[in-house]
C-alpha cells in the first residue's frame, strides 16, 4: 500500500495523465469522425445510404441564413471599430487616408473570418452539441444504429458540410458588411467619397487576401462540426452532462479557432 | 443481405439468435459470465432478472451497441460480434427494436419518427410510405396520432409509438427492452396484448428484456432468467415456475437476498485501494 505523501503527489499526476489520454481519445475520435464522413460522402450512395441534400440544406439554413443577422451587426461594429483606431492611429503622421488599407487588409484577412468563426462556435456548435447530447442521453443515436441508420452520416455529415460551406459564405458576408461600415464612417470623417473609398479598398486587396480569409473560415467551420460532434457524443449524466458539453464545445471550439488562426497565419505568411 | 437462418431445422426450431459463453468486462469488472441461451422462430423470449443481473448489458451487446470480451451472438443465422459498423449498418435493418425510452426523435413528429427507416432504406414513392405507417400506426393503436411530437405524448402512446417504429420494416426479429416499465397496469398490460399480436399476426421472433414478471409470465413462450451475469435457467414458462433453484424461486416470489460483501472487496471499494488478508 503506498504511503500517503506517495500518494498526494501521485494523484494529480494520474489525473494529469488520464486528462492528456481524453484529450488524445478526443482528436483520435474527431480525425476518425472526419474520415467516416469523408467516406459517407465518396460512397454513401453506393452503399444505399447517400448524403440527402435535404438535411444539409436545413443545416445550411441553421447555421448559416439564421446567423445573417447577428454577423451583420457584429461585422458592421467592427469594421466602424477598425476605422476609428485607424484614423486615430495614423493621425499623428498626418496619413489617415491610408487607414483604407489598414482596414481593407485586416478585415478581409483576419476580422471577418474570426469574428464569424466564433459567433457560429457560440451559436450553431452549442446548438449541435447540445442536440447530439440530448440524443446521446435519450438512447436516440442508439435507435439510429439499430435501424440500420449510421449515425456518423446521418447526423454528422450535414453539419459538417453545411459550417463547411456557410462559415466561409458568412465570412464573405461579414467581409462586405465591415467594409461597408468603414466604409461609411471614414468616408464621413475624412470627407472622402464612397467610390474613392471604395478604389482604395480595390487597390489594397487582392483576390489571395480574400482567399486566406476564406481558406481559414472552412477550417474553422470544420473544426466547430468536429468539436461540437464529439462533446455532444460523449455526454454522460443527463442534463448537467448536456450543459457541460455545451459549455466545453465553445470554449474549446474558441481555442481550437484562434490557434488554427495562428497556424495558418504563420503557414501562409513566413 | 440475406437473413436465412440455417435449414433443416422444423421451422419452429430454427435459432434465430444464439449466444455462447458470452462473456462481457468493464474495466476488471466481470458482468457477464459465459451467457448461452438461443431463442427460436416465432417465439417470445423474455430474458428476466433483478436490477444488476446482467439483461439489458446482455441486450447491449445482441444489439452490437457494446463488444464483449468474448464469446458468440448469432442473429438470424449472422454472426455479428465480428462485423464492423458499416457490415451491421447493413444488417440491422432486418431487426427492429423498441427502446425502454421510446427513443423517439424529438425534432419529429410520430408520423416522420415511424417514418424515417421507410425513408432512409427504400425507395418507395411518399404516399405509399405514408400508407404504410398509418396502418403500423393502426396496429399499435395510434392512428391520427402521426401530427404530434413526442412531447405531446403519454408514456404509454409514445411506447407505443416506438412499436410502430420498429415494425415499419417487417423485421424478421424484435427487441423489446422493459416494454411495460414505469407504465400502469391497463397500459402494461394493452402493450403485452400488443407483442402478442406482433407475434401471431406478423409471426416476429420476439426478444423482450425485462423485471415485470407478471408481463414476463403473461407474453412468454420461454423465458431466459439471469442473476448476476449467469443464465438461471432458460426454459418453458412452465418450467421455470417449477424450478427448484432457490435463487428463480427467489426471484419469482419477490424475495430480497442480501449480498454478503468479501470484506477485503469492501474495503477496497471504499478507499479505492486494494487490501490483502494478513494472515
Amino acid at each position: 500500500m503506498a504511503a500517503p505523501e506517495d500518494r498526494a503527489v501521485a494523484r494529480p499526476i494520474a489525473a494529469l495523465g488520464r486528462r492528456v489520454a481524453l484529450g488524445l481519445d478526443a482528436v483520435g475520435y474527431g480525425a476518425s469522425l472526419l474520415g467516416q464522413s469523408t467516406y459517407w460522402l465518396a460512397v454513401g450512395r453506393r452503399k444505399r445510404q447517400p448524403v440527402r441534400a435535404a438535411p444539409v440544406a436545413r443545416e445550411m439554413m441553421s447555421v448559416g441564413v439564421s446567423a445573417i443577422p447577428i454577423v451583420s451587426v457584429l461585422a458592421g461594429t467592427i469594421g466602424v471599430m477598425l476605422a476609428l483606431q485607424g484614423i486615430d492611429a495614423l493621425e499623428p503622421f498626418g496619413a489617415q487616408d491610408q487607414v483604407t488599407f489598414g482596414v481593407a487588409l485586416s478585415i478581409t484577412r483576419e476580422f471577418a473570418p474570426l469574428i464569424t468563426g466564433i459567433i457560429v462556435a457560440g451559436r450553431s456548435g452549442a446548438a449541435l452539441a447540445a442536440r447530439l447530447g440530448t440524443m446521446q442521453i435519450n438512447n436516440e443515436i442508439d435507435a439510429l444504429s439499430v435501424m440500420g441508420i449510421h449515425p456518423v452520416r446521418y447526423l454528422v455529415v450535414p453539419s459538417l458540410l453545411a459550417l463547411i460551406v456557410m462559415v466561409p459564405a458568412l465570412s464573405i458576408w461579414a467581409d462586405g458588411l465591415a467594409l461597408g461600415a468603414a466604409g461609411l464612417y471614414v468616408t464621413s470623417d475624412l470627407g472622402m467619397t464612397f467610390p474613392a473609398y471604395l478604389d482604395g479598398v480595390r487597390a489594397a486587396l487582392e483576390p489571395g487576401d480574400v482567399i486566406h480569409g476564406v481558406a481559414k473560415a472552412a477550417i474553422f467551420g470544420a473544426l466547430i462540426a468536429l468539436v461540437a460532434v464529439v462533446n455532444g457524443s460523449q455526454v454522460r449524466g443527463g442534463a448537467e452532462g448536456v450543459g457541460r458539453a455545451t459549455t466545453h464545445s465553445v470554449v474549446q471550439s474558441i481555442t481550437l479557432i484562434v490557434l488554427a488562426d495562428l497556424i495558418f497565419v504563420f503557414a501562409a505568411t513566413r | 443481405m440475406a437473413t436465412d437462418v440455417a435449414g433443416g431445422e422444423p421451422e419452429h426450431e430454427q435459432k434465430v439468435v444464439e449466444v455462447e459463453d458470452l462473456v462481457v468486462r468493464y474495466g476488471d469488472r466481470e458482468i457477464l459470465h459465459g451467457v448461452s441461451m438461443d431463442v427460436r422462430r416465432g417465439e417470445v423470449m423474455v430474458i428476466m432478472g433483478g436490477s444488476g443481473s446482467g439483461k439489458s448489458t446482455l441486450l447491449r451487446h445482441l444489439l452490437h451497441l457494446e463488444r464483449p470480451a468474448s464469446g458468440r451472438i448469432r442473429l438470424l443465422g449472422h454472426e455479428v460480434c465480428g462485423m464492423d459498423d458499416l457490415e451491421w449498418t447493413a444488417f440491422s435493418r432486418h431487426l427492429g427494436v423498441a427502446f425502454q425510452s421510446g427513443a423517439l426523435f424529438s425534432s419529429m413528429t410520430v408520423g416522420e419518427n415511424v417514418l424515417l427507416p421507410l425513408r432512409e432504406h427504400t425507395q418507395l414513392d411518399e404516399s405509399t410510405m405514408e400508407i404504410m405507417m398509418r396502418l403500423k400506426l393502426e396496429v399499435v393503436s395510434l392512428a391520427g396520432f402521426e401530427n404530434l411530437l413526442p412531447s405531446e405524448l403519454s408514456g404509454g402512446m409514445i411506447k407505443r409509438a416506438a412499436f410502430a417504429r420498429a415494425i415499419i420494416m417487417d423485421p424478421a426479429l424484435l427487441f423489446c427492452d422493459e416494454p411495460s416499465a414505469g407504465l400502469d397496469p391497463v397500459v402494461a398490460a394493452s402493450l403485452d396484448e400488443l407483442i402478442l399480436r406482433l407475434r401471431d399476426a406478423l409471426g416476429m421472433t420476439i426478444v423482450v428484456v425485462t423485471h415485470e414478471l407478471d408481463s414476463a409470465f403473461r407474453i412468454a413462450d420461454r423465458i431466459t432468467v439471469l442473476d448476476r451475469g449467469h443464465v438461471l435457467i432458460s426454459a418453458s414458462v412452465d418450467a421455470v415456475r417449477s424450478s427448484d433453484d432457490p435463487r428463480v424461486q427467489d426471484l419469482l416470489n419477490r424475495r430480497f437476498e442480501e449480498e454478503v460483501p468479501d470484506p477485503e472487496e469492501y474495503l477496497s471499494r471504499l478507499t479505492g485501494e486494494r487490501f490483502e488478508a494478513v494472515d
